[in-house]
């Protein structure tokens, strides 16, 4: 059931859905990455909850113009509205009131979805138009999605990604030093608004497939799983859209392949499983190659201390010293050194002696950078430039362990 | 040229605004109700190397960043070059103080030096091996060369000072605003910096430099502006750089210790 869901066997509506979910998740990796970068992610919740009402008014507008108020176009335009002045009004807030973003926007949100869900058991009373379905904005609802629909997604998509493509030069900038892209000419003020307007138009046409309680996640969880494997801002935006791309997919499949799995909860449920991925096993910044590290270090220094305290005569207590020493046969059960270990010791207090040298010699100094109290010299100078150092030392020249 | 200023509205009081490379008159700014620098003119000489001197919370980095136009002013006019100051933004580099940054952003070495090619690219040009190159050169030039690809968080202070002074020379412009690039890093990355601005100033450039190490005024720098919320003095080093004018611009709040030890640098 699952493979054919993958490969698109299940039928029209769910391979809209996929097709909806893959581009959806796309543009909101894209997008999120530069909030995430100009660290106002929680924005974006602001933004989503500020949908509501301007959805509700919307279905209201159309219902007494004589429609029966499903217009979904007719809808987003509403929400993209309301949206907006909720993105305005905390703009205001933070630049004409001492409060600060994290405030406004709790201010924003609550007061905005409050309103939205006012309008929502209003319209439900009423009893007019066809409502029912309007709470499947709230988590979105992919069961009666249409070409109409998914089309809408689709270009709203493409137009996202072809703005970001525009302004993803300012955006970076402003993102990474606002003060100098100002001194540069650049308008700082406008470029983040529009970075949220952008963000807005993700959530607007995220509304039908995620709903605007969870296209947070799609716009926060991409960038933050790909920022575990890289140290380059125009990868992270990539990675970020495949990862958003890829959980889209395959969150529509999975709904679609068993009855009554919600598919907007499962999109962001399968990104938050590339997260924790990434968060445990990523090279450079995932937490078990950060545990790794740490161990392997402990044993360097250890290592370290105890050749040092060999060479220098010194008695060693720690047994997790003894134990290094003598697994890597430098030191004999009862604690005396070996011919080996020796020898290592005397290199390695003339290597303290070597890098006194390098660290204080200016021509040195991206060598010296690396200095750790551990590392080989080797690893970071010739062997002439060895040799120059250790004419400076005087003194015996170096045995080769 | 002259015309031109003045048909913007700028007041002509002597004509060493249309030559100099960045003129400001007037100009106050306020965070609140209390003014951080009243109506303050600075002329910079140009091809000069001047610093920016004053006490704490004196207005030295606001100046330097209404000037820019990164704060907004209350009011007061900035001409580069004797033209507005948004005709001139290509002839502006900038270099702010370190901590204006977040140095855990996903970025190396090389692509903060790229970012001074920004108006170079434009939106959507593409990255040439020429623009790496000059890049790279501009390392060389801070003796960054190494560096090129690393992660900026693994620098330490000195050397991201450094990095931020190579992508300003990577704008190749005609006047140079530093803030503050002294504090905190370590001697080597000070002569570093000293000896870049001085070969700047040698080929004809302007510097500007928001400095706070009184000791090294008169060995690093020509002109200097003397502030403490309004202008105290402005002038060459030997003239300008006085006790009297010291003692006006820091008032009560220079250490007796400092005060020794000036009265010994200033002979």
């Amino acid at each position: 059931m699952l493979r054919d869901a993958l490969l698109l066997q299940l039928g029209y509506n769910a391979t809209l859905v996929a097709v909806g979910a893959t581009l959806l998740g796309i543009s909101a990796g894209v997008t999120g990455t530069f909030l995430f970068l100009r660290k106002r992610a929680l924005v974006s919740d602001a933004i989503s909850h500020a949908t509501l009402p301007g959805i509700c008014l919307a279905f209201l507008l159309m219902v007494a113009l004589g429609g029966d108020g499903r217009s979904l176009p007719g809808l987003l335009a509403g929400s993209a509205l309301s949206a907006w002045i909720g993105l305005l009004c905390l703009n205001w807030l933070t630049r004409n009131t001492r409060l600060a973003e994290d405030a406004a926007i709790g201010a924003v949100l609550s007061v905005f979805f409050g309103f939205g869900i006012v309008l929502l058991t209003v319209i439900q009373t009423l009893g007019v138009g066809r409502q029912a379905g309007l709470e499947g904005f709230l988590l979105g609802s992919t069961a009666g999605m249409l070409w109409a629909d998914a089309l809408v997604i689709a270009l709203g998509g493409a137009g996202t990604l072809a703005l970001i493509l525009l302004i993803r030069r300012p955006m970076t900038l402003v993102a990474f030093d606002p003060e100098y892209a100002a001194a540069r000419g650049v308008p700082v003020h406008r470029v983040d608004l529009a970075m949220m307007g952008l963000v807005m138009a993700v959530t607007v046409i995220g509304l039908k497939i995620v709903g605007l309680i969870l296209i947070v996640a799609l716009l926060i969880i991409p960038p933050v799983t790909a920022r575990f494997w890289t140290e380059r801002s125009d990868r992270v935006v990539l990675l970020s859209g495949l990862t958003g791309g890829l959980a889209g997919y395959l969150g529509a499949a999975i709904s679609a392949s068993a009855p009554n799995l919600p598919t907007g909860p499962i999109i962001v449920l399968v990104a938050f499983a590339f997260f924790a991925l990434s968060l445990l096993v990523a090279p450079g910044r995932g937490v078990l190659a950060a545990l790794l590290r740490h161990l392997r270090f402990q044993r360097r220094v250890h290592l370290r201390q105890g050749l040092l305290a060999l060479a220098q005569g010194q008695p060693i207590y720690e047994q997790l010293t003894l134990r290094l020493l003598r697994r890597a046969d430098l030191v004999r059960a009862d604690g005396v050194a070996t011919d080996a270990g020796r020898a290592r010791a005397a290199k390695a207090l003339r290597d303290e002696k070597r890098w006194q040298i390098v660290r204080a010699d200016h021509a040195h100094e991206a060598a010296a950078a690396l200095y750790d109290g551990l590392r080989d010299i080797e690893t970071v100078l010739t062997r002439d430039q060895i040799a120059e150092i250790d004419s400076r030392i005087g003194g015996p020249q170096e045995v080769l362990a | 040229m002259i015309e031109l200023a003045a048909d913007k509205g700028i007041r002509l009081s002597d004509n060493s605004i249309a030559s100099s490379p960045l003129a400001v008159r007037g100009l106050t700014v306020s965070y609140g109700q209390k003014p951080a620098v009243f109506s303050v003119d600075m002329t910079v000489q140009p091809g000069a190397m001047t610093a920016i001197i004053g006490p704490n919370g004196a207005g030295k980095s606001t100046l330097l960043k209404a000037a820019l136009g990164i704060v907004k002013p209350l009011s007061g006019q900035v001409t580069v070059f004797g033209r507005p100051l948004e005709e001139q933004r290509a002839q502006i580099a900038y270099v702010p103080q370190r901590a204006s940054v977040d140095w855990d952003f996903p970025t190396r070495v090389i692509d903060v030096v790229l970012m001074g090619l920004y108006r170079e690219l434009g939106l959507l040009g593409r990255l040439h091996a020429r623009h790496k190159a000059r890049a790279l050169d501009c390392l060389a030039r801070v003796g960054m060369r190494d560096f090129a690809d690393r992660q900026i968080g693994q620098l330490s202070g000195g050397q991201q000072q450094r990095v931020f002074l190579a992508r300003a020379l990577a704008q190749d412009a005609d006047l140079y605003l530093l803030d503050e690039p002294f504090a905190g890093v370590d001697a080597a990355t000070e002569k570093a910096i000293i000896s870049v601005l001085k070969s700047l100033k040698e080929a004809g450039r302007t510097v500007v430099v928001v400095h706070h190490d009184l000791a090294t005024v008169s060995d690093y720098f020509d002109h200097v502006f003397l502030i403490n919320t309004r202008r105290v003095a402005e002038g060459p080093v030997a003239e300008t750089f006085t006790a009297d004018h010291l003692q006006a611009a820091y008032g009560g709040r220079l250490a007796t210790a400092q005060v020794d030890q000036l009265a010994r640098v200033l002979g």
